[in-house]
């Protein structure tokens, strides 16, 4: 029965093809484009005229290398997290998940694919805050691109990890609003994204570092504006390393395929 | 048994939800049955036999809590990636994006699987062609079937795995269905399905087993199964007769009898010889018989009879393996 002409399908074209049937969906779903396009500027607009008047002597950071670093940690949890946790969500509760889980497509390419939008949107915008903050803003060159990298890919792994283990508390698409804002006010406030962790006192400082987005901010900001010792990098690092083993264990372990009955 | 020539092994297979002792729950209890090239397989029981938990596990979606399967020679659960672009499943309960157009997730699906047929001959074969732009939640309960089949078919799968293929169709679409799983067949195709409609296995499948709780109670071809059930005849006697008016029952191959309100009842594994002297006896007495009705069991019977806990009993002489494809011992 095998046919010699078949073409195999492979990782690459599952994850191409779950990711466009989900770029499509999330096209048709205006609360979800809304959120993966406009909230993440709004949150920067916001947080320029919250923090403005603030002055960050201690972190010899500007406003604008502040909110523009910042924002890296907006993204991640508005773009890929809050939009993943719906969209896992809606796909289980409507047992596609179940579905995918008969075909070909291995687990982790039906979370890799059914990401793919978000994380490219997330991408693009933060290629874009990069070209805004050093042609139009005045921000330096990143100063080491390799630690902003290393500090993305984590935070984009943790961030889809997060999103997945969130969905254990999300009965329905409606509620999946609600599990996430523990996530989300815990890293807006704690992890560097509104007041960079330098300002902070010292102890309070040290504690909110360990917070799961933590070392990608920081990562983010010291990879971009420099200043970061090799010390502290591997620091950032392993706490980051540390967060994704641990939220990939949990995935493992907690993930439901299909809906509580 | 006799693993190596078979598409389909299960061997003791057992499904357990929940902890051990009375906290969980076992829904599949030592299930065993083979199922060889060609051949479609019907899986009969009433809702919570185990059919559904029985198949998930041969299409390697959970991990048995005892027992094996082999699906082509693989362990479908552990080697997942060998087994699943020769297979091609349809869940009791599929799910579809529905904001997804038919020929989107006909797009997505292909992606997904080796040797896709294109969008236009997988919609053609289940009549879905003109529903192509229609998104999923605009769909009916069975053009969503339909759509699911055309799915499970997309890869050219060698075993096919359908939960509750027609389940919501109506008459046309599910002969429709049929006639596709026939040629299917013909093809080479080895089918394993599950059916609420006893016509259904009786159309289709070459052999049939029947569960209840999580067990295999019946298994054979369909007439094997229904032979094991006596035939009925049927009449109500004339005011002034009764049955021990009739010639010496066990003469006539009957094995039983009822009587209810004037009308009788005979079971009999020899349905002409008992009715031939029924009816010798009528004429030589001039009795007229009303109502009378002579029939050999259907799969119906026998299913509700076996589904319902009954058995063919301990008389049964004929040759049915009744429970002796349960792996594990029965104590009937």
């Amino acid at each position: 029965m095998a046919i010699s002409t078949a073409a195999p399908s492979t990782t690459g074209t599952r994850v191409l093809a779950m990711g466009r049937a989900e770029l499509i969906l999330l096209g048709r779903n205006k609360m979800a484009l809304y959120v993966a396009l406009l909230l993440p500027v709004l949150m920067v607009w916001m947080m320029r005229r919250t923090i403005g008047e603030m002055d960050f002597g201690d972190s010899g950071m500007s406003l604008n290398e502040a909110s523009l670093t910042g924002a890296f940690g907006f993204i991640l949890l508005f773009v890929v997290y809050q939009n993943l946790v719906s969209a896992y969500v809606a796909r289980r509760e409507e047992l596609v998940l179940k579905r995918l889980r008969t075909g070909e497509a291995s687990d982790i390419e039906i979370l890799g694919g059914t990401a793919l939008p978000a994380v490219a949107i997330a991408v693009a915008q933060m290629v874009v805050l990069l070209v805004a903050g050093v042609c139009w803003l005045d921000l330096r060159a990143p100063a080491r691109i390799d630690l902003m990298l290393i500090g993305l890919v984590f935070g984009l792994v943790l961030s889809i990890a997060l999103a997945a283990l969130t969905t254990a508390w999300a009965k329905t698409v409606e509620s999946a609003q609600l599990v996430t804002t523990p996530l989300l006010l815990i890293s807006l406030m704690g992890s560097g994204l509104i007041v960079p962790l330098e300002t902070m006192p010292d102890v309070l400082g040290d504690v909110c570092g360990l917070l799961p987005l933590s070392p990608v901010v920081e990562l983010v900001r010291g990879g971009w504006l420099g200043g970061l010792s090799a010390y502290k990098a591997v620091g950032h690092v392993a706490t980051a390393v540390a967060w994704t083993v641990l939220a990939v264990f949990a995935v493992r372990r907690w993930f439901r395929w299909e809906p509580r009955r | 048994m006799d693993i190596g020539d078979s598409v389909i092994a299960v061997s003791g297979l057992r499904r357990r939800y929940g902890p051990e002792g009375d906290g969980g729950f076992e829904a599949v209890r030592g299930v065993s049955f083979t199922v060889g090239r060609g051949e479609v397989f019907a899986l009969l029981g009433t809702n919570g036999a185990g059919k559904t938990s029985t198949v998930e596990l041969l299409e390697g979606l959970e991990r048995p809590s005892g027992g094996e399967v082999r699906i082509l020679g693989h362990d479908p659960f552990v080697e997942r990636a060998a087994v699943r672009p020769r297979i091609g499943v349809m869940l009791q309960e599929g799910g579809f994006p529905s904001d997804l157009t038919v020929a989107e997730t006909v797009r997505m699906w292909a992606g997904c699987t080796t040797g896709a047929r294109p969008t236009e001959e997988a919609l053609g074969m289940v009549g879905l062609t003109d529903r192509r732009s229609v998104r999923i939640k605009q769909l009916s309960g069975g053009e969503r079937r339909r759509l699911d089949l055309a799915l499970a078919l997309l890869g050219r799968p060698e075993v096919l795995f359908l939960d509750e293929p027609t389940t919501g169709l109506d008459p046309e679409a599910r002969h429709n269905t049929w006639e596709l799983v026939r040629r299917l067949r013909e093809d080479g195709t080895t089918v394993l399905l599950t059916t609420h409609y006893l016509e259904e296995a009786e159309a289709l499948a070459d052999r049939l087993a029947i569960m209840r709780q999580g067990e295999v109670v019946a298994s054979g071809a369909p007439d094997e199964v229904i032979g094991a059930y006596p035939s009925r005849i049927r009449f109500a006697m004339p005011v002034g007769w009764f049955v021990g008016d009739l010639p010496p029952l066990a003469e006539l191959g009957v094995e039983g009898h009822e009587e209810s309100g004037g009308r009788i009842e005979l079971r009999t594994r020899t349905l002409q010889r008992t009715l031939t002297g029924l009816l010798v006896w009528a004429r030589e007495k001039d009795v007229e018989l009303e109502g009378l009705d002579a029939r050999t069991a259907s799969l119906e019977e026998a299913f509700l009879a076996i589904a319902g806990g009954g058995g063919p009993g301990a008389d049964a002489g004929s040759g049915v393996s009744v429970g002796a494809a349960a792996g594990a011992g029965k104590g009937e």
